[in-house]
């Protein structure tokens, strides 16, 4: 038995049915003191089933789950005193205001009236929320709703935070604001674990970042170690005016050193919709000029864009898919 | 690296406590809406039966009544109705809704505790709206009749039986439809469970007055409200017959336990997959 933050031995989880969920499919994982790990994954890859092991609302079907060494079969209510959640869902409870919000949270954690004051003054102070401190829930725009759902989950002061896809949603501001937040709690002492499916926050948030997929984690390491040994060179997206046909697929196919790993995604970044091949090779040097060069007689060059090694690519190794679909 | 944080454990009667503030709040913020609830069919019912039937010659429930006199059999059952509609729709709307797409309870099931407290909280708050909505209701049932209401002190001990009891039973229900009916479902759990209770729920006229309807008799047995009613009449108008005290008092505590054990597997599977 260890006293990590949080430790998984073996954890599956089949959800009864016709035909039966197999969301967690055995997973381990460690988690140490003071650091943010990323749970990196598509949708359904099992993320929110994962967390919610981990909070005591989701039983495994098979497995061991420690938090502090605690059982969290065995003993529910010890693991959930030492953990702050915020869930993918808004949970926050639209009866009651901002303010009331985090007090009573920290009555039901049996602070005090005057600490669960101070705290819940304190709280909306530095979450930038005390000139909302009485409106309701639904009155708050996305950003806010998240700010307090995490006010509210550091509350009672837990030693490990579970961030459930906190940045869902948000626009690329309020989602930077918010990785400040969560590096200013670790830098308080405390432990998170955040899932997502952005790699940009992986990348930018967590000192170590698991990727997940199909209910089993791939790897588990920084994301500089995961790019260098997995990250297989660059993503090449060959922009073609119509969709490739067969005969461009052979061609590319053709180019050494290049694989080709799907169409495009229908809609780009932007929110354009493109046609043309996303493909993975060791390197630039070389290829480009091979591939245009193959690529001509068959169809007609839009664009060529080079990817420098991302998760993302990192994603695309592992799995053959993309992140984004 | 084995500094393993003190968790916060404050045990069962913080959490519970902090729980019942939230409730509290909520209620404070919604008081006329509670107390609508609470007055608006009692009221209207003894208006019409006590007040203006006396009034116009109507001799509505002369038969029942003996010489206790109508208003005197309608007070005690108007009184559960407030207790017993009172502690259901303090839990079954609320919960209901905080279940289903909104998932408000989740930071409450996330407190530490056994989910069970959660649900247990939810009953022991109805359970003392209920008892409240007795007490507002009984001094005012007793203004509005223009016919003479004959209270009578009954055995203390079944007071002290009867009164929790059925504020409990009537949380055990509210608990169980809450974890059971759908948002949408509300309305319709109104017409289907509780207007045939209270037609069907020994208000108007004592129990033992359905002898001339011996099915009928059997058949309101099935019907918690019935023993609500018929175990406020022992205790509030004691020269009212009523069926016997001491199967009152178990069935209402058997029928809370059994509602409640069904009603927290029924949390639970809400709650925790
Ligand atoms: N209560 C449930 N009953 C049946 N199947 C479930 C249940 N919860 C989740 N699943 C299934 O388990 C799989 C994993 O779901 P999960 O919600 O854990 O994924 P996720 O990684 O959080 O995805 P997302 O990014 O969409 O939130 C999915 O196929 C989902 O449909
Ligand atoms: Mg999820």
């Amino acid at each position: 038995m260890s006293d990590l933050p949080l430790s998984l031995r073996h954890v599956v989880k089949r959800f009864p049915g016709t035909p039966p969920v197999t969301a967690v499919a055995g997973i381990d994982l460690d988690v140490t003191h003071g650091e943010i790990l990323g749970l990196l994954g598509p949708n359904g890859a099992g993320k929110s089933t994962t967390i919610g092991i981990i909070t005591t609302r989701v039983r495994p079907t098979e497995g061991a789950v420690t938090v502090f060494g605690v059982d969290a079969v065995a003993d529910p209510a010890t693991v959930k005193g030492t953990l702050g959640v915020v869930q993918q869902a808004n949970t926050l409870d639209r009866r009651l205001t901002l303010w009331e919000n985090l007090y009573y949270h920290c009555r039901y954690f049996g602070l005090g009236r005057g600490a669960a004051r101070r705290r819940s003054d304190e709280l909306l102070d530095r979450f930038r929320l005390a000139d909302r401190r009485d409106a309701l829930p639904p009155q708050i725009s996305g950003g806010m709703a998240q700010r307090l759902q995490i006010a509210r989950a550091v509350a009672h002061d837990p030693a490990l935070l579970l961030l459930d896809e906190p940045t869902a949603g948000l626009d690329p501001q309020s989602r930077i604001a918010l990785w400040e937040l969560v590096t200013e709690l670790r830098a308080d002492g405390m432990t998170v674990l955040v899932s997502t499916h952005y790699m940009e926050e992986a990348d930018a948030l967590c000192d170590r970042v698991a990727i997940i997929d199909h209910g089993r984690i791939l790897v588990v390491d920084t994301p500089d170690a995961l790019k260098r040994d997995h990250g297989d060179g660059v993503v090449i997206d060959v922009g073609l005016t119509a969709p490739a046909d067969a005969a461009v697929r052979a061609a590319v196919a053709d180019v050494p050193g290049v694989r080709v790993v799907d169409d495009l995604p229908a809609t780009g970044h932007d929110g354009t919709t493109q046609a043309g091949l996303r493909l993975s090779a060791a390197s630039t040097e070389g290829t480009v000029g091979t591939l245009v060069a193959a690529v001509t007689p068959h169809a007609t060059l839009r664009d060529l864009r080079v990817h420098e090694t991302t998760l993302e690519s990192v994603f695309i190794a592992l799995t053959g898919r993309d992140l984004r679909e | 690296m084995s500094d393993r944080p003190a968790p916060t454990t404050p045990g069962v009667l913080p959490v519970l406590h902090g729980l019942a503030l939230r409730d509290l709040r909520v209620l404070r913020r919604d008081w006329a809406e509670f107390l609508t609830r609470t007055l608006m069919q009692p009221l209207l019912f003894i208006f019409v039966f006590a007040f203006v039937f006396p009034r116009i010659g109507q001799t509505v429930g002369a038969g029942v009544a003996g010489d206790a006199g109508f208003a005197t059999v309608l007070v005690p059952g108007l009184v559960a109705i407030a207790v017993l509609f009172q502690g259901i729709t303090a839990i079954a709307l609320p919960l209901s809704t905080e279940l289903g797409d909104t998932r408000e309870i989740e930071d409450r099931v996330m407190a530490p505790v056994h989910v069970n407290v959660v649900a247990v909280e939810k009953v022991l708050f109805a359970a003392t709206q209920a008892i409240v909505a007795g007490l507002v209701v009984l001094p005012i049932l007793l203004l509005v009749p223009d016919t003479p209401v004959r209270l009578g002190a009954g055995d203390p001990l079944l007071a002290l039986l009867v009164i929790p009891g059925a504020a409990l039973l009537s949380g055990a229900i509210g608990l169980a439809l809450g974890v059971t009916v759908a948002p949408r479902q509300i309305g319709l759990m109104f017409s289907v469970v509780i207007l045939p209770l209270t037609f069907l729920g020994a208000v108007y006229y004592p129990w033992a007055a359905l002898d001339a309807i011996p099915w009928l008799r059997t058949l309101v047995l099935v019907n918690p409200l019935v023993y609500v009613s018929e175990g406020l009449r022992a205790v509030l108008t004691p020269d009212v017959p009523t069926m016997s005290p001491w199967v009152i008092v178990t069935v209402l505590y058997g029928y809370t336990g059994v509602l409640l054990a069904y009603a927290l597997r029924g949390f639970a599977r809400r709650t925790l997959s």
